[in-house]
This record gives structure tokens, sequence and C-alpha cells, in this order.
């Protein structure tokens, strides 16, 4: 791992994570007034996004957007006046965290209900082949989104279609409070039954931080080269209460040792050693972060100075 | 002027759309088939290659989320169900998706999609082949919702679908399809939100959709004969309702009879009627009068039709009750259930 790739991608994580535990503190003063789940401890392939893919490739989101969306480069002004409601938002206060968009670097959309967004993903994928255009689509989801059935009519479409897409499932463990083991089979994992379908199929732990930068490069290499789909299973996990700005370790349903493991193993703290250790100076970090923390700064002082939103204004976007 | 067949008008539609836009997709399932969804996408994977038309999985939802994909990239789609009881498969991409991806985003991205759904009747069609539902399409804010009632009607509604760049639900009635009349061979469009008047009158308003419309047409003969000065209108717009037009003619004639092809709570003609009272109380001189399905899913045996679908004698004694004709008028023939399982004009397959 070059050391200037691994400082690009610290900084990607650094914004994701402290964009996020930014919302978790000012969520409480009840400004930001809609559903929010935060991605904290789920960045890794966030940040890799813009490392390994092109502006002009295209992605869709779920209910847990927000470092898909920082990822691919979207307005982080306009993502947090979006949850504030205001009219500065990505999407003028009519969707919220979980329907976040921008156009400009081709994040199309998120969805908030598991597993819709997935065929709109195969969707752009075809419109990339049918126009002749180089580009992927990547298609981000959870766990969860396995369990639905069109996940699987999507899948099957991208494969029969040779769709070059990216199925990207972040496997958090959890769908709200139920465990992976009370909605699917482990004995044989995700990728492995994704894998009988007839697409090439990869697993992977983002604490495995270096490992998660190639295997997206594997995919965005095969999916232009082989001209076909690829299914990647990421192991993640959040930090977070399924929605919502508070830790819900109290409820007893993650196990304790299941929450250490992954704070003791939390890449970004890895990616920092490893920046160290490759003689990146602890100030040149720094100053990094404090750029990092300022711009967070502006994107809050601009969403509490916007404007909400005339009361009737909804009403121009029913049609075209 | 040559005269074709409905369902020629649809594949005409959609034929001048692919040969005008490029950027155009044709599918559903039958699209390439030797049937040819029931001859509506005839011919068109040799013209246009299977590129632009195709066969699909039996995925419906995913189809409507693959189709937001594609427009939302700048490419048009028309998507075909074969029966509209099919696309509720689909009802979560409609609903939570289709409907509202203009209005979510803040009127970034509008969707140019058709989504055409036969409705079945007769034969034993039955529960789950037999919907029309589109009581159900025009509840969802975000979609336009419209029903074609022949031929040359079929073919600029298409169009216009086809170019609008929001999403249209289009129904087509099964029974319709070999209906034939005068269509002009050129690229021509019908507005999308307007209803037809059907024959203008002073006695009664009644209001028909889809098949519907072509049973009142066809009531036209015994109407005279009874002097009877009645304005039929041709419904078309489902969503939105074309208030305008209806409201004028209600005002007019002061008397309503609204005949569905859906079931009658909740359905359309129960939103016009409720409408037009809160608009105007005193509109009407005689209860308004809404004909339609009961509230019941369609039975299969055609045991069961004859006292289901609303007959053209039922309509005609409603009328008459209406205008208070104690002693109606008949002409030989007028009494014939068979079209209730079977019409003259269709001979299958359903």
């Amino acid at each position: 791992m070059n050391k200037n790739l691994a400082l690009k991608i610290y900084e990607n994580f650094y914004l994701i994570r402290n964009l996020e535990e930014r919302i978790s503190k000012e969520y409480l003063n009840w400004q930001m007034r809609c559903p929010t789940h935060l991605s904290v401890g789920q960045e890794m392939v966030s940040a890799c996004i813009n490392q390994v893919f092109s502006k002009s490739d295209s992605a869709v989101s779920s209910h847990r957007a927000h470092a898909h969306y920082v990822g691919k480069g979207g307005s982080i002004k306009k993502m947090i006046s979006e949850i504030y409601g205001k009219e500065t938002g990505c999407s003028k206060g009519l969707g919220g965290s979980m329907h976040l968009i921008d156009l400009k670097c081709n994040f199309m959309g998120s969805t908030a209900i598991v597993g819709n967004s997935i065929p709109v993903g195969v969707g752009h994928a075809m419109a990339h082949k049918y126009k002749k255009e180089n580009r992927i689509s990547l298609i981000f989801f959870g766990d969860a989104a396995i369990e639905t059935g069109v996940f699987f009519e999507s899948i099957n479409l991208a494969i029969l279609h040779k769709l070059p897409c990216i199925f990207i499932c972040e496997n958090n463990n959890y769908s709200v409070y139920s465990s992976f083991k009370e909605r699917q089979n482990t004995e044989i994992s995700i990728h492995k039954r994704i894998a009988g379908l007839g697409i090439k199929s990869i697993k992977l732990n983002t604490q495995n931080w270096k490992e998660v930068f190639k295997i997206l490069a594997f995919a965005k290499n095969y999916v232009k080269k082989q001209k076909k789909p690829i299914f990647l299973e990421f192991l993640t996990y959040r930090k977070y209460e399924h929605v919502g700005p508070y830790l819900d370790n109290h409820l007893g349903y993650r196990p304790k040792k299941e929450i250490l493991s992954w704070q003791i193993n939390d890449p970004l703290k890895k990616i920092k050693n490893f920046l160290l250790i490759k003689k990146i100076s602890n100030n040149k970090i720094s100053l990094l972060e404090k750029k990092i923390l300022s711009n967070i700064d502006k994107a809050f002082d601009y969403a509490k100075k916007s404007k909400l939103p005339k009361e009737n204004n909804y009403k121009k976007y029913l049609f075209k | 002027m040559r005269k074709i067949k409905f369902s020629t008008a649809i594949n005409e539609a959609t034929d001048m759309c692919l040969n005008k836009e490029k950027n155009f997709i044709v599918f559903g399932l039958g699209s390439t088939d030797p049937r040819r969804i029931f001859g509506t996408t005839n011919k068109l994977v040799e013209r246009y290659g299977k590129k632009r038309v195709f066969d699909v999985p039996t995925s419906e939802n995913a189809l409507t989320g693959v189709s937001i994909g594609l427009a939302s990239s700048g490419v048009k789609v028309l998507f075909s169900h074969q029966r509209v009881d099919f696309s509720f498969l689909s009802l979560d991409q409609i609903i939570n998706n289709l409907s509202k991806w203009y209005f979510m985003y803040g009127g970034q991205k509008s969707l140019p999609i058709t989504i055409r759904m036969i409705i079945g009747r007769g034969w034993g069609q039955g529960p789950t082949h037999a919907q029309s539902f589109q009581s159900l399409f025009s509840r969802i804010p975000g979609l336009k919702v419209v029903m074609p009632s022949n031929p040359v009607n079929a073919k600029g509604l298409l169009i216009s679908s086809i170019l609008d760049p929001n999403p249209v639900i289009f129904l087509e009635h099964r029974w319709l399809h070999n209906l034939e009349d005068k269509v002009n061979k050129n690229f021509f469009l019908t507005k999308l939100n307007k209803s037809r008047i059907i024959k203008k009158g002073k006695d009664i308003t009644i209001i028909g959709m889809s098949y519907s419309s072509v049973e009142l047409k066809s009531l036209e003969k015994i109407l005279k004969l009874n002097n009877i000065d009645a304005e039929l209108i041709d419904l078309i717009s489902i969503s939105p309702i074309d208030y305008k037009t209806i409201y004028k003619s209600v005002f007019k004639t002061k008397k309503l009879l609204i005949v569905d092809t859906c079931h009658v709570s909740g359905s359309i003609g129960s939103e016009i009627i409720s409408k037009l009272i809160q608009k105007n109380v005193k509109i009407f001189n005689k209860k308004p009068v809404l004909l339609g399905l009961p509230d019941f899913p369609v039975p299969t045996s055609h045991g069961y039709i004859s006292n289901y679908y609303p007959s053209r004698k039922k309509i005609f004694l409603e009328i008459c009750k209406i205008i208070e004709i104690n002693k109606p008028k008949y002409y030989k023939g007028f009494f014939s259930n068979k079209e209730l399982d079977k019409p003259k004009i269709f001979d299958g397959p359903f």
C-alpha cells in the first residue's frame, strides 16, 4: 500500500467518521428532525470509493447512505442541510437523511425501503451499457437486503444481461435488532450462496483495510475487462443504534465481546498507525484533520443558517 | 382512412416512438414471444433489435426498479404486463420509488416510464386475472393514469404517455384489443389529462371508462328510441380527473350515472361523486348512481357473472330510473347477456 494512497483513504475515512460523530452530537438539539441512520464503524468501503472509481461511475444506496454519499463525493453542506430540512438540502428538504442525491458526482439516490434501490442501480448499469458509456454502477446495501426478493430478481437480471455493476453488501450482522443468525443460514456465508447464482463473489472483513482497496480495484477491473457484474460482501459493524444518535449497547442484543473486538480493530486507527510507520508526520496528519473538522463546521454553519423551505413549495415537485 | 385494431394501434404507437426516440427501450414478459403480448409488440424486435425490445425474467418488481434506473439515466421505458394483476408484484417499486422519485429528490430526476397493464375479463379469468384497479393507481400521488377506450385514443395516448417526462400507468382492457376503427397513419398526440365527450346531451351525464365507454356507446340506439338525450363522457384520464369537463356537464344535466370497471367502494366513480358534492352540494337534482363491480373478488364460473358485471340492460334501466321513464321501449335483441362473459368483438385468447 502506497502511503499517499493511504493518506487519501484516511482523509475520506476521517471526514465520514467525524461528520457522523458530529451529527450524533448535534442531533440531541432536536433540530435534525428526520430518521437518521449513522454510518460510524462502516466507513471503510466508502473511504476507498473515490480512490478506485471515477466520478462518472454511478451509485445508489439504502437508508444508511451517508458514508456512500460522502465517499462518492457528495456535497456535505447539502447533506447536512437536508437532514436539517432546509431548502438548501440536496433534496430540498423533501427527502431527508434517507433520500440523498448529488448528481454532480453521480450519486443517483438512496432509498429507505430495504432492497429497493438495488434494481435501480441495475437499471443504471443497463443504461451505461445501452449508451455504450464506459461507466460502472455501484450498488450499496446491507445484509438484510439479501433477504428480499427484489435482490434476487435484480442480480439475476444483471448476470443475464452482463451488466457493468458491482453489488456491494456491507454485512453489519444486524437488521435493526435482529441478529444475522435469526435471519439467514449461517452455515453458508452470503458470498458463497450468491456465487451459486453464477456471479463472481468475494468476501472480506473490513478490518483488513488494505485488502478493501485491493478488492474494490480488482472488482472494477473485473467488471471492465470481463464485462460481467461482481458481488462483494464486506463484514463491518455499526457503532450506534440502528436509527438515531445513541449507543444501544445496554439493550444487550449485541455481545460485549463483539462490540469490543470491532472497537479494537477500528480500521481508522490502523490506517493512522500505518501512516505514522510510513513516516508521514504527526503534524501533517493533524493539519489534515483540522482542515476536515473545519469543513464539517462550515457545513453545519451553512445548514443552520439556511432557510426552511416555504410551506407550499413541496407542491412544485409532483410532476415535471 | 384505413381501419386498424386497437392492438395494432398500440403496436403502431410503440413502433413510431422507437423510431423517433433513440434512447427508448421496450420490454415485458412476452414482448418477443410468438404471441407478442396479444400482437401489440409484433415485428418490433425485428425492426429495432433485441437491445431495444426484449423479453424479461418474471421479475416484475425488479424490472420496475430497473426502469427507474434507466429513466433516471436518460433512457425512456415502456414496460408491459399482460395482466394488471401481475403488476401487483411491483407495488413496492411503483408506490415507494416510481411515483415519488421526482418529488423526494426535490425535482431533480423525472421518470419517463410508461407501464402498460392489461385488464382481463370473462372466460373464467376469475379472482387474479380480471382485476382492473385503476382506483388503486389513481390514489398514488405522482402517477398519471390513463384508460384508452378505442383505437384512435389508444394510439395518441400511448405516444403521449411514452413522451411524457413523468410515469404513466396505461390501462388497456383486453376486450378492446380487437375493436376496429379508422386511425390516422401519422404520429399524433392525445392529451393525457382530458376526458372525451362521446356525445353531447342535456338530460343526464353518463361517464364510462375503458370498456364501459364502449358499452355506453352501444346504448345510443336504445337511448334515442326512448328520447333520452344523454351526454356521454369517456373519462380517459383516471388521474388527474378532468373535473372541468365533468363539472360543466353535470352542472348542465343535474343528473349523473357512472359506470366504473372496478369495485365500487373507494372507486374513481365514488371519488368523482364525492368531489362534485364537495364543490357544489346542489349540483344534483336526482341522486347520483354508481355502477361497477361489487366489493367482492371476481368469481370464475360464468354462472356467477350475470349478476357481477353491470349489464347493458342494468345500465339502461338505471338511466330510465333516474330520468323517470316507467315503461321503456326496447328493440329486438337488446336483451343479450352473452357479452358479460365474451363480447361479440372478442374471441380470445383471453
